[in-house]
């Protein structure tokens, strides 16, 4: 499926594969479009299974001229059955595509790894972006593999776990006063004065946004060349729900897999909700807002992805939804209680949300769902801060019966993280 | 009402290569149209056919997106700075 041209998505003018993100004649965002595959299903297929454990296994989807000879290996992460979790919200088969296990811990490292090769591609000699957090991280980490300078643009105040995991990479953290958004429109200024540089998700972000395709085609091969009924996934700009989506569409295009797109379910938080506000409202019209929210790999005011990630989940018979903090808090709680995965704040957002629509009564138990955790827990330490006690005591048996010994007796402790959490120290989610 | 407005890269070609471009009036929707009085093609990139600008165009006022103000009808003071940027997807 060979990349053909840039094409706006509002008024479909073209323009060749080049760093361009804007059409000059209505300023639509404009994305890579291919030629139909050049090989039937089987020969792909086989192609795919050839290939690395890697995104680079889908190459012959992604926006390159070559596959890259060597980068920090991304992709491929664990789908990992929730029967625990399904259980808890009543639901029915249940997985948690864990892309907390790439390199820099977040779904981020594949948008870099495609963004970055194709920078190169293009002759860029300096990488820059603007982040929200996670994008921060993986940027350095890339650049640094890849042996170029990096820039990384975040809001002054985001999490301390974020900005040291980038900086450790030797990347210049540039901490600009204000949210994200101002961090967005800086860095969308600076893209057009330094002519050398490739802001991922800006001036190459065509091609960056590719990377989220992976998501569907490793979920679609994992689950034995099958499509989910439907996914949950977060919504920050929107690209990743939209390109989620797009990654189905193409393999089922490509005859590897049969049915429809997934319903998607798109989870935003309150403090930051955009497009869910739109949804609710009817209307595609994302109005800006100042976020402020514990989700803050979320915090996006001005989604600009935001109203083809409405269109779509209406017209899949999703939804998008909003979570307060608190049930954020609770929803990363959830998922590491039940599934081991413990996920930043962005993951407490999606879970809280599946818990939403169970309630609802959303979900048929017939359904296959499949969800998105897109980021580590130990980015966003402070969210679990305070939610449970350390039993501290001396160093003897008797200091140790003395504090926990019936617990243990009765089994608390050992037998369920939930008991442990409520019952012997009144801690929970 | 003298402002400054900052064209990006991407709208120079039909500014005349300018970065930057000075009009007269009373609101951001007066001072782009003094703009567009001077470069006539930028309209049609700008606005769509009822005025309004086009939903991935974003216009600031001293930095502040003017949605969070009054649109088009925001009240500018003399050397202001309007920017006008494409909207772009970030994360």
């Amino acid at each position: 499926m060979p990349a053909q041209a840039l094409k706006c998505k509002e008024c479909s003018t073209t323009y060749p594969l080049e760093a361009r993100y804007v059409c000059e004649r209505c300023f639509g965002p404009l994305e890579v479009a291919y030629r139909p595959p050049g090989s039937g299903p089987e020969e792909l297929k086989r192609r795919i299974q050839a290939g690395p454990h890697s995104l680079w296994r889908y190459a012959d989807f992604l926006p390159l001229e070559r596959t890259p000879r060597a980068s920090l290996p991304t992709g491929w992460t664990p789908l990992v059955r929730a029967d625990r979790l399904a259980e808890r919200l009543g639901l029915g088969e249940l997985w948690i595509k864990n892309e907390t296990a790439n390199p820099t811990h977040s779904f981020k490292d594949r948008v870099v790894s495609v963004g970055l090769a194709r920078a190169i591609e293009l002759g860029f000699d300096t990488v820059a972006c603007a982040s929200t957090g996670n994008l921060a991280g993986a940027v350095a980490a890339h650049a640094a593999y890849a042996g170029l300078p990096a820039y990384v643009f975040i809001p002054a105040d985001l999490e301390p776990e974020k900005i040291l995991s980038a900086g450790a990479y030797g990347a210049q953290i540039v901490g600009v006063k204000g949210n994200y958004d101002a961090v967005n429109r800086l860095c969308t200024e600076v893209s057009g004065e330094r002519e050398s540089w490739a802001f991922v998700n800006v001036n190459v972000r065509p091609y960056y946004a590719e990377g989220s395709k992976t998501l569907a085609y490793e979920t679609a091969e994992q689950l034995g060349w099958e499509v989910p009924d439907r996914v949950v996934a977060p919504i920050a700009s929107g690209s990743l729900f939209t390109k989620v989506a797009r990654g189905f569409e193409e393999f089922i295009d490509a005859g590897l897999v049969s049915g429809a797109v997934p319903a998607m379910h798109g989870a935003q938080a309150e403090g930051c909700s955009p497009v869910a506000q739109a949804y609710a409202a009817g209307t595609d019209v994302c109005r800006p807002v100042k976020p402020d929210t514990i989700a803050k790999s979320l915090a996006i005011g001005n989604p600009a992805d935001g109203p083809y990630a409405v269109d779509l989940a209406r017209r899949t018979g999703g939804s998008v939804d909003a979570v307060s903090d608190d049930e954020i808090r609770a929803g990363v709680r959830l998922l590491a209680e039940t599934t081991g995965i413990f996920t930043e704040t962005a993951g407490g957002v999606t879970t809280a949300v599946l818990a939403k629509l169970a309630e609802r009564g959303e979900i048929d138990p017939g359904e296959r769902v499949v969800v998105y955790i897109t980021g580590d827990g130990l980015k966003t330490l402070d969210t679990v801060r305070g939610t449970f006690e350390v039993a501290e005591i001396e160093p003897h048996f008797e200091a140790f019966e003395a504090a926990l010994g019936r617990s243990v007796a009765e089994g608390t402790l050992v037998t369920s993280a939930e008991a442990f959490g409520r019952d012997s120290h009144e801690a929970g989610a | 009402m003298a402002v400054t407005i900052k064209i990006p890269t991407q709208l120079r070609a039909v500014a005349g290569g300018a970065a930057e471009a000075h009009a007269d009036g009373g609101t951001v929707g007066e001072v782009l149209d003094g703009l567009y009085a001077q470069h006539g093609e930028l309209r049609d990139r700008i606005a769509g056919e009822d005025g309004e600008l086009r939903r991935f165009v974003n216009v600031y006022l001293r930095g502040e997106d003017i949605r969070f103000l009054d649109g088009l009808a925001t009240p500018v003071a003399d050397g202001d700075e309007v920017t006008i940027l494409p909207a772009v997807a970030g994360g």
